[in-house]
């Protein structure tokens, strides 16, 4: 007997951590001497009030989706993967050679070539963690640090001394070619006849990244793999008896992972800087722990979630320029979400439990 | 390279493993006892900035230290009922506490000192001079304006000379070695020191070790004998924060002048590297946070080291602590073991 119904546990135990996570928020606000509620209402309209302000939730969304799908694919097959920084920031490097080595005449041509570039980079990134967890034992949460702050330094390598271009003094690449430049969705709103997120960088990666949200719910709950997967994740022993090849399963649960961090470039790298800079991920990676965490593993929590999150993100960053409410604030949140709805589980759905064992106590 | 060159090389590294050092010991005695912790970053950075701030409005650097102290250990509590009491996800929880400490600590500096996220500056001058004077004010009334003066004059932790440093000098090699590099650091690396051969007897010559080491090994033998699984867990998180309370508080009130935003760099994950390079033994984390620290020391030296075949970047010294963990890691150069139930919650009764 399952001791709460499911809706509770998808969606009350998420709803609760959130709340807790937004009220001891608000304490910290106080703290600091801010009213919550102008915070809130601050946060609330710059990040929704206007197109503009939805521009930008949609695109930070945009990266959260994916670095959220990247967790949510290792979580399955009970791998923590806390490099989805690393990988993503390799993806961009994936993007980049892409687009400055091959002569691509048209954004459509561009954007596929530039996807393949950012998944491989971000799957090799991922690979050798991947296999050291299926072949040596290595923890892959320690391996996946490590990798990040490799890949750091790698980028910051490649940038000063191989992609900047003669005379620059920035440790960036040359610029993307026109032709790439992908379309905006206001450049697309514009073409349909009507003014919408004008100056805004959310861009056609955003329709990748809800494909990418269907297709991994394919992959994860309709596909041989993911039942191997998921079987995998749930009891190794059992896997290996039902001849599921446990080194094959680490191996590519972490490669799509790696990859769908890696994909997260054709947004901010492609989409909005339009060429590599340094520490271009900003986060995204860590963040997609918070949003695969709150949206319960699921693809559609994890697009909620990464609303959520892009919300938290435009508003923080609304915060910092209309109160005296720094932005690191959005930290602080992240930080909570991700300890009651990850950590801290346990103390949300005990209590839960106990509940609706009493409320069916009384019912039967 | 000549002698001085050396020496002051070793100096730095002697200075930069420190921190490393101490943290490195913290999360010994977490991950031993079986609590997972990539929350060091996190603490040390919670430390070092609760000690930078109350040295800098009390002019008192030991004051400063017992707030760091207590910073640290405010999040390892946090930590310890996460991942012992209500037995969550002990990683999950690190990661939180570290993104926890990175924004707490630009939230409350903006608010308390208005800087963008750091503290004034702990070296003697007019913007510590303003923060200072309230307190010493106040605690004029209680000591007198010369107790209060005095109490209030050391915003940083000073230089100890040890003693015939300079005695020695004139001594070849070891004079010098004795006085550059031994001799001259603040107090805090010395106490960083004694905490190996202390952590060491702790652990293999109490029974407090023992049952330490037991209980990242095989928890329920623990608590057959009737020994509590979670009071001995939670000594160890909490020691680990003293420790991380110490690394910090050395950071902010040693090392530099004061805290800045995420001052504290990615060095509580390059202690975990050096802790899994030290196989989890207090001796191997000497050695293991030296060899980092050496690192740091010669790529701070040497942002393009010239080995005459090759020119090595400055970007490779700085990754290569990561890159000899994963080696490591990956068991090509000798195993590394980790304590058997570390990062699984014990569970009393099913």
């Amino acid at each position: 007997m399952t001791k709460m119904p499911k809706w509770a546990d998808v969606i009350l135990t998420p709803l609760i951590s959130l709340v807790l996570a937004m009220a001891i928020s608000a304490l910290v606000i106080l703290a600091i001497g801010e009213s919550p509620m102008v915070a809130l209402t601050t946060m609330i309209d710059g990040a929704l009030g206007s197109s503009y302000g939805w521009g930008f939730t949609l695109y930070y969304a945009t990266n959260f989706i994916f670095t959220g799908l990247a967790v949510m694919v290792a979580y399955h097959a009970s791998l923590f993967n806390i490099g989805g920084e690393g990988q993503a920031a390799m993806g961009g490097l994936g993007v980049a050679l892409v687009l400055l080595s091959l002569p691509l005449p048209h954004w459509a041509l561009a954007l596929p070539a530039a996807m393949i570039g950012a998944a491989l980079f971000g799957a090799a990134w991922a690979l050798i963690p991947a296999w050291l967890q299926a072949k040596r034992g290595s923890h892959i949460v320690i391996t996946t640090i490590m990798f990040n702050f490799i890949a750091a330094a790698l980028l910051n390598y490649v940038l000063v001394n191989l992609l900047r271009p003669v005379g620059s003094m920035d440790p960036a690449s040359a610029r993307f070619p026109d032709a790439t430049h992908l379309p905006k969705l206001s450049d697309m709103a514009l073409a349909l006849g009507f003014e919408w997120g004008k100056n805004t960088p959310v861009n056609i990666s955003f329709f990748v990244a809800v494909i990418a949200c269907v297709l991994v719910w394919l992959l994860i709950w309709r596909s041989r793999l993911g039942f191997e997967i998921r079987a995998f994740g749930k009891s190794e022993p059992a896997a290996l008896y039902a001849g599921i090849n446990p080194v094959r399963i680490t191996v590519i649960a972490m490669l799509i992972s790696g990859g769908l961090a890696g994909l997260m470039a054709i947004n901010n790298v492609m989409g909005e800087a339009e060429r590599l800079v340094l520490n271009a991920v900003e986060g995204a990676g860590f963040i997609g722990i918070a949003v695969a965490l709150m949206g319960r593993n699921h693809p559609l929590g994890v697009f909620l979630a990464a609303l959520l999150f892009g919300f938290l993100y435009q508003g923080g960053g609304e915060l910092a320029l209309w109160t005296s409410i720094p932005r690191e604030l959005i930290i602080v949140i992240q930080a909570l979400v991700i300890l009651f709805t990850g950590a801290l589980d346990n103390m949300v759905r005990m209590p839960l439990e106990r509940m609706f064992m009493a409320l069916r106590k009384r019912g039967a | 390279m000549d002698l001085n060159t050396v020496l002051q090389i070793l100096d730095s590294a002697v200075r930069l493993m420190t921190p490393l050092l101490l943290a490195c010991l913290a999360g010994l005695y977490s991950e031993r006892a079986g609590v997972f912790d990539i929350g060091l970053e996190g603490k040390m950075l919670m430390a070092a900035f609760s000690a930078a701030t109350v040295a800098a409005l009390t002019g008192n650097v030991w004051l400063g230290a017992v707030a760091g102290l207590l910073g640290a250990l405010m999040l390892s509590a946090v930590h310890g009922v996460a991942s012992i009491t209500f037995r969550g996800n002990q990683l999950i929880s690190g990661v939180s506490i570290n993104f926890l400490a990175s924004g707490l600590t630009v939230l409350l500096g903006q608010k308390i000192f208005g800087l963008g996220g750091r503290t004034p500056s702990l070296t003697p001058g007019a913007e510590l001079e303003a923060q200072v004077t309230p307190f010493r004010a106040w605690l004029s009334g209680i000591t007198g304006p010369d107790g209060a003066a005095a109490l209030t004059a050391t915003p940083r932790f000073g230089e100890i000379t040890l003693p015939f440093a300079d005695a020695l000098r004139g001594v070849p090699v070891i004079g010098p070695l004795y006085a550059e590099v031994i001799s001259g650091h603040s107090i805090l690396v010395y106490v960083a020191f004694l905490m190996v051969p202390l952590t060491w007897w702790v652990l293999y010559r109490t029974r407090f070790g023992l049952r330490l080491r037991a209980v990242g090994e095989n928890p329920a033998s623990v608590d057959t004998a009737g020994v509590s699984v979670t009071r001995l867990r939670f000594a160890a998180v909490a020691i680990a924060g003293l420790l991380c309370g110490l690394a910090g508080a050395y950071l902010a009130t040693g090392l530099s002048a004061g805290f800045v935003k995420e001052m504290t760099a990615g060095r509580g994950f390059i202690a975990l590297a050096a802790l899994i390079f030290a196989k989890w033994r207090p001796w191997g984390a000497l050695g293991a946070t030296f060899l980092f620290g050496l690192l740091e020391a010669v790529a701070n030296r040497y942002p393009n080291l010239d080995l005459g075949v090759i020119t090595v970047p400055s970007m490779f010294m700085n990754a290569l602590p990561y890159i000899l963990t994963v080696i490591i890691l990956a068991g090509f150069v000798g195993r590394a073991i980790p304590p058997r139930a570390g990062g699984e919650p014990y569970v009393k009764e099913r």
